[in-house]
């Protein structure tokens, strides 16, 4: 009677009263009281023992060698008391693997339960036993789970294959497992739909070569489809997975665009940030003049500002999201300024990320509000916030120049707070906007003196010595201040020891007559007594700089600083693109790549934005279509309808060969012999020590996209993380503080200039070396041996005219120019049944006056399956008509069985002409002619080649290097185009060192032809 | 994905451990211990990387939720599933404490088994939990019942159970709204917005179709360009008393609970649902045009000397006469050196509370269009410190019976077909309810 009592109390309590005792500490001898509990014969006592057992285990005591007594009470009716016994299970059976299999059978009995909850359970469970033994026994069961009539048990069984992939993948695949699992995509039910995402998505990840997921334009749809009636949790796995794929063209990107965009009013932040991720990437693939572009610009603020109501841990999530949003495209927020201001009682994390994001959208607009508020930030109570609050005065400074003097003066009144920190940090920015407005706020250093006692951080100390050494000749009492500085020499730290060692040696260049004596101090202090070998080095230097010539001292130690750029922390481009990819997840919190946090195969590989694709350009399309898995490209060529109109002139053409045969095509072969003979021995003769020319074997199909560089941002996020000290200027503190690179002779720099300085000087040369082929020596030379020139560029072969057009005539081919020849190279294949004879090709007037320089070479008749590779030699003589685009070019073919009719387009450079080299002197002449208006700029995005190497890259192409100049670390490559009607392009293409997108200028008296010399030099630069 | 979930007490005692994935071993409940809750500085982040191991954790009372992964998992969904973990114990059994966990550890343990599956989050809707997960056993279901159960869990109505009945159908709309203000000392307002929330309690038979209409100024102008008169007009809720006379109010964002048809509103920008059943909240929205400021605080502080300061701060209501605020408190930050306050006050009770180093100024109730005035007078006592004080914002709490934002509810219809009771049948109920949300002036 007694345990029913008990019983009915536990009913009348619910087991509100009952449960906490389980954790009660227990006393000596409780596991044998336990086993003997377990092993009692009344449910209800069984039932609490194993209760007990589970709180134990929970806080962390070892009851694993009850393991035979819980297992026992598996075989039971009651529900509530099975799950506990799995719970049990999951923790113990990998430590107790022989006992483990005891448990099998009620497994696999349970999978055929009636009861579609335990044949779940059942699954779910046995999944998370990670006993290899069992494993075995697992695949039967699961097979018949993922094909069970209840989507309760297949979507519990969709995660289950995921389970024991993470087990033993080998098995799954063997069991065809993965087969299962793709069908399930196609499910009726939602949540199985998603489930069955989520798992392949995560087996997919540690496959990163598999096409598992297999995302195609069917799949797409079906995801999107469910994605309107699964789960809140469901529609994040599907959306993650969505952001996965890359869409065909911008259109079907647009389309599923359109599909993910209401997502964005759900009440689930992650539904809404894996949406925005979706977005921000595919948007990528709009052309930015097309109206839905800046329609969903516009539809993403919202969304994002609503995320800055959530819960502050939320927001925290979204705000470091945003930080990167604003960094990509900060046209989206930038109105959304005041969303930002920090709330009096955000937590500190929210506060430091909104602080951020303030200072990136900081404006001239904006500025006076920001300002503001960042002053009422510096008197908060936070010390890290108030630091960091006074830090982004300076930087709005620095960014928003009409501001500088109320920062500064807004900087000078917290100076006067005398608050230790904040006079630090105060000095720390000062410093830095000193190097930004050079000579305009110097007044304030009377001020900054004042605090000298008062700095005690490195930081601090080092940038007030700075500009005491920098600022030498107007404070009067310079040497005494930095004297003070010299006594507790080997006490400071080596940032301020150095920073002291230049102040003093600036000092005394300034000064000489009376601090001869101080700086011998200092350079002994820091050459016989320090042990620190920067310090001693840099000793060195200028003790023998100073010993020897003192007016070159002057020159290198007092030279004219570089300005220090506004924009600072911001995350390097390939990085913040592949964190774009991870928006929401903990990458995008950390602002690392998975790789940096993520042990093992998972998350290593590296996501990339979609490249932009319009259907008017077509040129370089082929990067894109082998990254949409061998599709073909977007802008393949369109047939022209039969009998249209405009083809009037074409129709009534005489399409009997002509009688003329062009010239036989000189193999490439024997042209890049000779060039590779050229180039060898004048390099020789150069004595250059760069490595030997070779030739890069040359094929007609696009190479596969280089491997990116791995980037070097680790260090630099870290960098950002850990100090913010160093992001604001150039290294102050470092050896080289006035004297970077670029000013001591910017070629001793880095081995890649090693032949920009050779290039700088030839840069003039007689224009008669210019020989036709290849442009040969003159560029060798200006090229500095950096390689030869690859030949011209090639686009690969794409279906022209599809057999199902043509009446079972498939056309394919490309242009190429060989040796000042225009090639038209064609593969014929019959894919008829019967024989085709009879071929002649005629073309339609067009913009560059082409026509067949001869008769289409086809002499035997085509048999069925037959192919043939021909190449058309072309004129340039022919009659001329604008075509829109420029480089259309509509095709007649006739054979023996009717005429067909498409057309093509043809890469402009294949009309670059051999002598296209302008000389020096004409191109400035020219350049400055041209009116301003006719001059147009283009992005060259990832691209990843020195500038050395495009320009030898582009030669290849006719694209003639004139002039070659380094300003800041950034390459400026003049260069002249010249086409076969005779236009000049002039060019002029920025490179800067570590950024893989370009910056090209076009200026031609014909601007229209502008936008297809871009996409050569695009499709050039990236094949 | 989330490999473990881990709930502590106040002291770092786990109370519920859960491991979902091999990578994370036992060593992270404590690395978590250690390094979060018995750390001494202040929590930095709510993400934290220990050792390759990424811990997301969440707050409530004195217990703290933590998810542990070792993958580059999402992080929102992670954060959102942990709210929801504490929405699903806070409908199971009340309030999150550390009592009430203890006393249903084995429930917490069965729950998250449901919904977290390979750390991978489930439906996780309380109203279908419910209708299985009950801590009494599923013996003596029909098979009818288990497939309506596993159809309902996994269905695409995964939040309302077929065969609801009600003998009076009746449904509440509140509008809920919280209006946050930051004032600068000279009035100027630097930012303000309203957050409103729409919670409906429907107690509705069958899967009644719904369609919810309100003042959006988008849907507003549209019927007005295409000349369609309004079909809903006579069976307007609206008119909750709302101040001002404006038609139509500029939403800025909206999102809605997943019973909400999106597409639907993406393209027409209607809204319409089959609700759960009882309460819950239909959408968030947030409006920062034509915001009515209920209140408008004047501060005015003076330092004398050293050791002492005056304080005035005027308030003044700026709505209808004929409504009612309520539950106003002003709070008066004074700093941490007072060694003495004397306040007068017009109206209420104001009273000085040492231990939160702020005046506290209540009044139960107070009519629009009135002003009312407080004045202190703070002695400081003398310090070294050189730091200024830092001047927290005056704060204000109330709560008035319209909505600032001008939202008013146009219609909500209800659709039932098989079931044969009509729009006109339903009871409905709306009130409006507007509270302070953070309302600060700089002083």
């Amino acid at each position: 009677m007694e345990w029913a009592n008990q019983l009915c109390e536990n009913r009348q309590f619910g087991s509100k009263m009952t449960d906490s005792k389980y954790f009660t500490t227990t006393k000596k001898g409780e596991i044998f009281e336990l086993k003997a509990e377990l092993n009692s014969d009344k449910k209800e006592k069984k039932k609490e023992a194993v209760k007990k057992v589970i709180a134990s285990m929970t806080v962390g005591k070892d009851v694993s060698a009850l393991f035979p007594d819980v297992v026992n009470c598996m075989q039971t009716d009651n529900l509530e008391l099975k799950k506990l016994v799995y719970l049990y299970l999951m923790n113990y059976a990998k430590s107790q693997p022989d006992m483990a299999i005891m448990a099998v059978n009620t497994f696999v009995k349970d999978c055929e339960d009636a009861n579609p909850l335990i044949r779940a359970l059942a699954v779910r469970t046995m999944g998370c036993i990670r006993v290899d033994k069992i494993t075995e026994y697992l695949c039967e069961p699961l097979r018949k789970c993922l094909k069970d009539e209840d989507p309760y048990v297949r979507k519990t069984a969709a995660v289950c294959v995921a389970k024991l992939h993470d087990i033993n993948a080998q098995l799954v695949e063997d069991q065809g497992f993965l087969d299962t699992l793709k069908d399930l995509i196609s499910d009726s039910n939602p949540m199985v739909v998603a489930n069955a995402v989520a798992a392949l998505s995560e087996i997919a990840e540690s496959h990163p070569n598999s096409n598992l997921l297999d995302l195609n334009p069917q799949s797409i749809n079906k995801l999107l489809t469910a994605l309107n009636e699964c789960t809140e949790w469901g529609q994040i796995f599907i959306l993650d997975c969505l952001a996965n794929y890359t869409p065909r063209d911008d259109r079907e990107s647009q389309s599923i665009c359109e599909r993910v965009t209401p997502r964005l009013s759900h009440a689930n932040s992650a539904v809404v940030l894996s949406a925005v991720k979706v977005l921000m990437k595919f948007m990528e693939m709009l052309p930015k003049d097309l109206d839905y572009y800046s329609t969903l610009l516009k539809k993403l603020a919202p969304p994002l500002v609503t995320l800055l109501s959530a819960e502050p841990e939320l927001q925290y999530v979204a705000l470091r999201n945003i930080n990167l949003i604003v960094q990509k495209r900060p046209e989206i927020l930038k109105h959304e300024m005041k969303v930002f201001f920090v709330k009096y009682n955000d937590p500190i994390y929210v506060k430091l990320e909104k602080l951020d994001i303030m200072i990136r959208l900081a404006s001239q607009a904006n500025i006076a509000q920001v300002l503001a508020e960042l002053k009422e930030y510096a008197t908060e109570v936070d010390v890290d916030f108030v630091r960091k609050a006074v830090r982004a005065i300076g930087r709005c400074a620095i960014k928003v120049e009409q501001s500088a003097e109320r920062c500064v003066s807004t900087l000078l009144d917290l100076i006067q707070t005398k608050v230790n920190y904040v006079v630090q940090e105060a000095i720390v920015v000062i410093k830095d906007i000193f190097r930004k407005y050079p000579n305009k706020y110097e007044s304030v250093i009377a001020t900054l003196c004042e605090n000298l006692d008062s700095l005690d951080e490195p930081e601090a100390r080092a940038a007030m010595i700075w500009i005491v050494g920098e600022y030498a000749e107007r404070i009067d009492n310079a040497d005494e201040l930095l004297e003070s500085f010299l006594e507790g020499f080997h006490d400071e730290s080596t940032q301020v020891q150095l920073q002291l060692l230049t102040a003093i040696v600036k000092l005394f260049l300034k000064k000489p007559t009376e601090t001869q004596e101080l700086v011998q101090q200092v350079l002994s202090l820091a050459t016989q007594d320090s042990d620190n070998p920067d310090l001693r080095d840099r000793g060195y230097i200028y003790w023998r700089l100073l010993s020897t010539d003192p007016v070159a001292a002057k020159e290198v130690v007092l030279a004219e600083k570089p300005l220090i750029s506004e924009e600072t922390d911001l995350i390097e481009p390939t990085l913040l693109e592949e964190l774009i990819c991870h928006i929401g997840t903990l990458a995008s919190v950390y602002h690392k790549p998975p790789s940096a946090f993520v042990e093992g195969s998972r998350g290593v590989m590296h996501k990339r934005l979609p490249a932009r694709t319009g259907s008017g350009e077509s040129t370089e399309s082929p990067d894109v279509g082998t990254a949409a898995g061998g599709s073909a490209p977007e802008a393949a060529p369109s047939i022209i309808p039969s009998q249209g109109d405009l083809l009037g002139d074409l129709l009534n053409l005489d399409m009997a060969p002509p009688t003329t045969s062009g010239p036989p095509p000189p193999t490439t072969g024997m042209q890049m012999g000779g060039m590779d003979l050229l180039g060898g021995g004048l390099d020789s003769l150069m004595g250059d020590e760069s490595e030997p020319p070779h030739v890069p074997p040359r094929t007609d199909t696009p190479r596969s996209p280089s491997p990116q560089p791995p980037s070097p941002v680790y260090t630099h996020t870290d960098y950002t993380y850990t100090d913010y000290s160093h992001t604001d200027s150039p290294p102050d503190h470092s050896p080289t503080e006035h004297s970077p690179p670029a000013e001591l002779g910017g070629d001793i720099g880095g081995s890649p200039a090693m032949g920009a300085g050779f290039g700088a000087a030839p840069a003039v040369m007689p224009a008669s070396l210019n020989a036709p082929v290849g442009g040969g020596l003159g560029d060798l030379f200006d090229l500095g041996g950096v390689g030869m020139p690859m030949g011209a560029y090639i686009p690969p072969k794409i279906v022209w005219l599809p057999a199902m057009k043509a009446k079972g005539l498939e056309i394919s081919g490309t242009f190429a120019r060989r040796a000042g020849v225009i090639q038209m190279e064609l593969i014929l294949t019959n894919k008829a049944m019967s024989v085709m004879t009879d071929f002649a090709i005629q073309f339609n007037r067009n913009s560059f006056g082409l026509a067949p320089a001869g008769p289409l070479q086809v002499l035997t008749p085509l048999g069925p399956n037959q192919t043939i590779e021909v190449s058309l030699p072309l004129s340039t003589v022919g009659p001329v008509m604008k075509m829109d685009p420029l480089n259309n070019l509509q095709v007649a073919v006739k054979n023996n069985i009717d005429v067909f009719y498409f057309s093509c387009q043809y890469p402009i450079s294949m009309l670059f002409v051999e002598d296209g080299k302008m000389e020096r002197q004409v191109f400035l002449a020219t350049w400055k002619d041209i009116p301003n208006d006719n001059e147009s700029q283009f992005q060259i995005k990832d691209c990843h080649l020195n500038s050395d190497a495009a320009s030898s890259k582009l030669q290849g192409s006719n694209i003639f290097t004139i002039a070659k100049r380094t300003v800041e670390g950034q390459d400026m490559l003049y260069m002249s185009i010249k086409l076969s009607n005779g236009i000049w392009v002039l060019a002029e293409l920025r490179v800067q060192a570590g950024n893989p997108n370009y910056t090209i200028s076009l200026k031609c008296r014909a601007p229209e032809v502008s936008q297809c010399v871009f996409q050569c030099y695009e499709a050039v630069l990236k094949n | 994905m989330i490999g473990g979930l881990f709930i502590y007490n106040h002291k770092g005692e786990v109370l519920i451990s859960r491991v979902y994935r091999d990578d994370i071993g036992r060593n992270a409940v404590d690395a978590f211990r250690v390094n979060v809750i018995h750390a001494r500085q202040q929590v930095r982040s709510p993400v934290t990387n220990i050792a390759r191991t990424s811990f997301f954790h969440v707050k409530r009372s004195n217990i703290w939720l933590a998810a542990v992964t070792k993958q580059n998992v999402n992080a929102a969904m992670v954060f959102e599933f942990l709210y929801k973990m504490c929405d699903v114990m806070a409908a199971y059994f009340g309030k999150v404490s550390e009592e009430n966990i203890k006393n249903n550890f084995v429930l917490i343990y069965e729950l998250l088994d449901e919904i977290l599956d390979f750390g991978y989050p489930q439906n996780s809707e309380t109203g279908a939990l419910k209708t299985f997960i009950t801590q009494q056993g599923i013996k003596g279901q029909t098979k009818e019942e288990q497939s309506q159960i596993t159809s309902q869990v996994t269905g695409q109505i995964g939040w309302r159970r077929e065969g609801i009945k009600y003998r009076r159908n009746e449904l509440f709309l509140d509008v809920l709204e919280s209006v946050n203000l930051l004032m600068s000392p000279q009035g100027q307002v630097l930012s303000a917005h309203v957050s409103g929330r729409v919670v409906m309690k429907s107690y509705l038979s069958g899967m009644p179709e719904c369609k919810f209409g309100m003042n959006d100024k988008i849907v507003i102008d549209k019927a007005g360009k295409g000349g369609v008169t309004d079909e809903v007009g006579k069976s307007d809720l609206g008119g909750g008393g709302s101040t001002s006379g404006k038609q139509s109010i500029a939403i800025d964002d909206c999102t809605f609970n997943q019973c909400v048809r999106l597409s639907k509103f993406d393209s027409e920008r209607s809204i319409s649902f089959i609700p759960p059943d009882g309460e819950y909240e239909l959408m968030r929205y947030r409006t920062t045009k034509d915001i009515i400021l209920p209140f408008r605080v004047i501060p005015l502080v003076r330092e004398v000397g050293r050791t002492k300061l005056e304080v005035k701060v005027v308030i003044k209501s700026n709505f209808k006469p004929s409504l009612l605020a309520q539950k106003i408190e002003v709070r008066i930050p004074t700093p941490l050196n007072t060694s003495g306050v004397q306040v007068i006050c017009m109206k209420g009770k104001a009273k000085y509370k040492a231990s939160e180093n702020a005046i506290v100024w209540k009044i139960k109730r107070m009519a629009g269009m009135k002003e009312s005035q407080i004045s202190a007078e703070i002695e400081l006592l003398p310090t070294n410190d050189k730091k200024k004080w830092a001047r927290p914002p005056i704060s204000m709490n109330f709560e008035v019976p319209f909505a600032p934002s001008g939202l008013k509810v146009r219609y909500l219809k209800v659709f039932e077909s098989k079931l044969n009771y009509s729009d006109h049948d339903v009871v409905k109920w709306v009130r409006y309810i507007g509270r302070s949300g953070i309302y600060e002036t700089r002083c």
